[in-house]
């Protein structure tokens, strides 16, 4: 269990272009941190860097404050589990789990590799196929057999390249439950890296935003969602993703494709100075139907009006999506967010996740009824969200922070217990 | 499946077993009849006859087909170990590193096993003759590189590009050091391709006939398939027809074993990157 | 930094080439080096007898060569030869990758097994088997076509016959494994699809299978045509190049070898090795042979 620093990270390739630029981070005994982004933000890089199998360009990395930018992986003592699991396929399952015991000459007896592989494989529910070849086994099987190549040793720290991206929907969920389960136990400080949203949210203390090797925002889950630093972030992080109105300030409200609205008096003050076309960001889960608010509700928020296009019923919620035009100023500045999240469509539509009691229909205008102190406001040229509330953001850091120790504390008084 | 499905298959199976199998059948036959029976122009003999046996190993033919045996099994193993050595060091450049010129390096390969032996044999013949190489086995096993290591080199290179690197990489991060990971891993997972190219590259030298044909002279490097035309039969107005098959037969038992044992690494070998029979 | 980076692309390429180089180095020694000595002694006049008059006759060695018509002769009998065995065992080779690719799993290594052994037997010894099964004195195809009296190395037609056959015998298999790597390579739901939009098994053949394994087979036929076209042992195991026989091979291997004829030997090397550079511009240019693909890029 280790502390492990990024000071100033740079990757330089050949063509001189910065893979990464200048990331800082510092990952705390224990904790589960998640890098995150889309294709091309560095996130792989970063993690390989940490590794020792790609050359740090510039910064320092510090595992327990010592410099191992020129150890070479061995000698880093951290244990992966690769995308593509980068099972031996010559070796039997033991025989794979056994292997960096074996690498670590000395220090493990024969009685005890074999304890400490039973152990892994008892943990992972390989007992049964640990005389198999890695070729005849499943892919949820495999990704295990990778895991407790991991786990088998005391590594100063785990590191995940996307783990669970090569399996199915279902089992996928099920290994993230189990990964969770495992790092609490172990208590072992983590690095995992993942495309995806859903993964960052659930399984991380904190996660590092990157695009395209710059570090946008290093949070807790809550944080992120509820205080994100940028429009990036505000749109990575969320599902199905926040929704961006490209919206006008003028005469104290913020006049939308679907109608006008006011902020609270705190938010329009940070506004003051802000220019005067600018994205609002409402999450879909934000709206409800006005018709199912009630009414001494209603008053305290605003109402915009739209006309439905199409609705998908899943029963537990429905979700509305309502069209609109923007402004080609404004439009090619969502386009642009939008490619760099890996979207394909142009955004111009608002998504609306609504209570099943809904009556609406496909083609009925609806009144989306929410709270304006949700809403973010963003400069459309620099991205900043300009109802950032610092205070909250560091509440909430706080909070996470405490909940993690106690976890912690909780993980280690159980491991002395057993 | 129906049975008739299945009877069809097996009837087709034997089509192709009956002309795989037919004139090495025949050979064998010729191999075993008795001198007067050589020339009945019938497939059978009438009677099971090691006399032609007898006659390449101890009798009037064994001064030429021993040597020649020898000469042959020699020879094709230097120039097979020659060969995969050097073409293991090149398909690995050509399969792992990034450096211009390596698909020059596959080209000038694939253009060498193109070429026309016998137009090498020309000049060969001379400088041979020459600087007294003519008629020794470097004066062969020289020759034969040009033969085993193009197709050992694509052979191979087609063998690593399928290996997964990463797993040196994976090794590495397991506590090995660069030379561990490429022990124990890398070794392992290459062996197989390596003796696969060198059974096809053995193959390959095994059948030459221009090389041995026009740079020997003497039973001192002559290899098999030049010496079958130098035999006589056991007079001078006998059909050789039988020694010849009894010693075709002795120098195609390996290739049979080999390719009974082998089979399977043998079409994979030849599928995955070679370019020559 | 750059140069840092630079420093490791170029330590990279000094070990690859370094790796390589042995294997460079003799394979330009064993080819490169000799064939320009043939080019060099074609334009001598230089027999190996008589190497004191040895004098350069500038081109006097193409001339004759090319005017006369034993070479016109050896030329077209060469390609005769390559058109009829490639084109033969093109057709028996698919059929044979078919078998190969539709038979039943247990039968499929021993059909395998069995095709191995022509490719792996010596050429040399399939042009004895081939002979002696023909031949007058012990021959029994004669007699189990009722024509015992026939001499099939008597004329030309039926001489050739025969090398045709010992050549397709032992090449078939090597084009078949070439060609079965094609077919299943061939996606299966793109069969199956054809045969929902109602395709017969022949349409599916001509519409889908083989335009899918068209830069396979155009490499197999490629190769093999290459390779037909310098065919040596079986001609001189089988008729010595009697009866017009002779290819451009054999023609070679006799005024150098036999005859000790360097000067002319050398030309015919040159003119033998222009021949087969130029079959195979023909390819790559005309017919578009995509060599990567050769290379199993």
């Amino acid at each position: 269990m280790s502390v492990i620093e990024l000071q100033n990270i740079v990757k330089r390739y050949g063509d001189g272009y910065p893979a990464i630029s200048d990331v800082s981070l510092s990952i705390a005994e224990g904790e589960f941190v998640i890098l995150v982004g889309p294709s091309g933000s560095g996130k792989s890089t970063l993690l390989r860097m940490i590794v020792g199998l790609e050359d740090i360009t510039e910064g320092d990395l510090l595992i327990d404050s010592e410099r191992v930018n020129d150890s070479a992986p061995r000698e880093r003592d951290l244990a992966m589990v690769f995308q593509n699991y980068a099972l031996y396929p010559h070796m039997t399952v033991a025989e794979n789990i056994a292997f960096p015991l074996i690498l670590a000459k000395g220090q493990y007896s024969k009685e005890e590799i074999d304890e400490r592989v039973s152990r892994a494989a008892e943990l992972l529910e390989l007992v049964d196929h640990l005389d198999r070849k890695p070729a005849h086994l499943s892919g949820g099987q495999r990704q295990r057999v990778a895991m407790g190549r991991a786990i088998v040793r005391d590594a100063k720290a785990f590191l995940f390249d996307e783990p669970l991206s090569n399996l199915d929907a279902k089992l996928r969920i099920q290994m993230r439950t189990e990964i969770a389960r495992m790092q609490r136990n172990l208590a072992v400080t983590t690095v995992y890296v993942t495309h995806d949203q859903t993964e960052a949210m659930t399984l991380g203390d904190k996660v590092a935003v990157l695009k395209k090797g710059v570090l946008q925002q290093y949070a807790s889950p809550q944080e992120l969602y509820d205080e994100p630093v940028n429009l990036f972030v505000a749109g990575f992080i969320g599902s199905p993703p926040m929704n961006f109105l490209p919206v006008e300030n003028r005469d104290g409200q913020l006049h939308s494709p679907f109608g006008a609205f006011s902020l609270p008096a705190a938010e329009r003050e940070k506004l003051r100075e802000a220019p005067r076309y600018l994205v609002a960001g409402i999450r879909p889960e934000c709206f409800r139907d006005a018709a199912t608010v009630d009414e001494e509700v209603r008053g305290s928020g605003a109402v915009l009006r739209a006309e439905v296009d199409v609705t998908e019923w899943l029963g537990n919620e429905v979700y509305a999506y309502l069209p609109f035009e923007a402004e080609p100023g404004i439009r090619k500045a969502l386009e642009e967010l939008d490619r760099d999240l890996d979207g394909e469509g142009t955004r111009t539509q608002v998504v609306a996740v609504l209570d099943p009691l809904t009556t609406v229909r496909e083609g009925d205008a609806i009144d989306l009824w929410f709270d304006p102190a949700k809403v973010m406001v963003f400069d459309p040229e620099t991205g900043e969200n300009l109802t950032r509330d610092p205070e909250n953001a560091k509440r909430l850091s706080e909070e996470s922070e405490a909940a993690r120790r106690r976890a912690l504390e909780r993980a280690r008084a159980q491991q002395t217990e057993g | 499946m129906s049975r008739k499905h299945t009877a069809w298959w097996i009837v087709i199976s034997l089509v192709v077993a009956v002309y795989a199998l037919f004139p090495v059948l025949w050979i064998v036959s010729l191999s075993l009849k008795s001198p007067g029976d050589v020339a009945n122009k019938r497939f059978w003999p009438t009677a099971i006859d090691w006399s032609n046996y007898e006659l390449i190993f101890t009798g009037s033919a064994q001064d030429l087909f021993l040597p020649a045996l020898v000469n042959s099994v020699g020879i094709c193993l230097i120039a097979t170990v020659i060969a995969v050595v050097l073409a293991t060091l090149t398909a690995y450049a050509v399969a792992r590193l990034d450096f211009p010129g390596k698909r020059l390096i596959l080209t000038m390969a694939l253009a060498v096993s193109i070429f026309p032996v016998i137009s090498l044999v020309t000049p060969l013949f001379r400088i041979w003759s020459t600087i007294g190489l003519y008629d020794t086995w470097v004066g062969l096993i020289i020759p034969y590189l040009s033969l085993t290591l193009p197709i050992s080199i694509w052979t191979l290179s087609a063998f690593f590009r399928q290996i997964p690197w990463e797993l040196e990489q994976a090794a590495q991060v397991d506590g090995a050091t660069s030379f561990q990971a490429f022990r124990k891993i890398i070794v392992p997972l290459a062996a197989p391709g390596v003796f696969t190219t060198a059974i096809i590259a053995f193959f390959i030298a095994w059948n030459d006939f221009v090389y041995g044909i026009s740079l020997t002279s003497t039973s001192a490097a002559r290899p098999v398939p030049a010496a079958l035309s130098f035999f006589t039969g056991a007079s001078q107005f006998e059909e050789p027809a039988g020694a010849i098959s009894a010693a075709a037969i002795v120098v195609t038992v390996p290739v049979i074993i080999i390719v009974l044992l082998f089979q399977r690494q043998i079409v994979s070998g030849l599928t995955s990157g070679a370019v020559k029979g | 930094m750059k140069a840092k980076v630079s420093n490791r692309q170029l330590g990279e390429t000094r070990l690859g080439w370094m790796l390589s180089a042995p294997a460079v180095i003799i394979l330009l020694a064993v080819t490169g080096y000799p064939i320009l000595q043939a080019v060099y002694f074609s334009f001598f006049n230089y027999r190996m007898t008589d190497p004191d008059n040895r004098f350069v006759n500038w081109g006097q060695n193409y001339i004759v060569i090319l005017t006369d018509p034993l070479w016109w002769q050896t030329v077209g009998v060469t390609l005769l030869l390559t058109v009829v065995t490639v084109a033969v065992e093109l057709v028996l080779g698919f059929a044979l990758a078919l078998v190969m690719l539709n038979a039943l799993r247990a039968v499929r290594p021993w059909v395998r097994t069995a095709i191995l052994i022509p490719y792996g037997i010596i050429t040399v010894v399939a042009a004895f088997s081939w002979k002696y099964a023909f031949d007058l004195g012990t021959g029994f195809v004669g007699t189990w076509l009722a024509m015992p009296e026939f001499d099939w190395f008597g004329d030309f037609w039926s001489s050739f016959l025969v090398i045709c056959a010992a050549e397709i015998w032992k090449t078939t298999p090597f084009i078949s494994l070439l060609l079965l790597s094609g077919l299943a390579q061939i996606p299966g739901d793109m069969l199956e699809a054809a045969t929902v939009d109602g395709a017969t098994w022949w349409q599916r053949m001509a519409k889908v299978i083989i335009p899918n394994m068209k830069a396979a087979i155009m490499v197999a036929v490629l190769f093999r045509t290459l390779d037909a076209f310098r065919v040596f042992d079986s001609v001189f195991v089988m008729t010595a190049g009697a009866q017009s026989t002779a290819t451009v091979s054999f023609l070679t291997y006799n005024q150098s070898i036999s005859q000790l004829q360097l000067g002319m030997g050398s030309a015919l090397s040159v003119l033998l090795f222009l021949s087969v550079a130029l079959i195979c511009f023909i390819f790559i240019r005309i017919f578009k042979v995509d060599l990567a693909q050769a290379r199993g890029e």
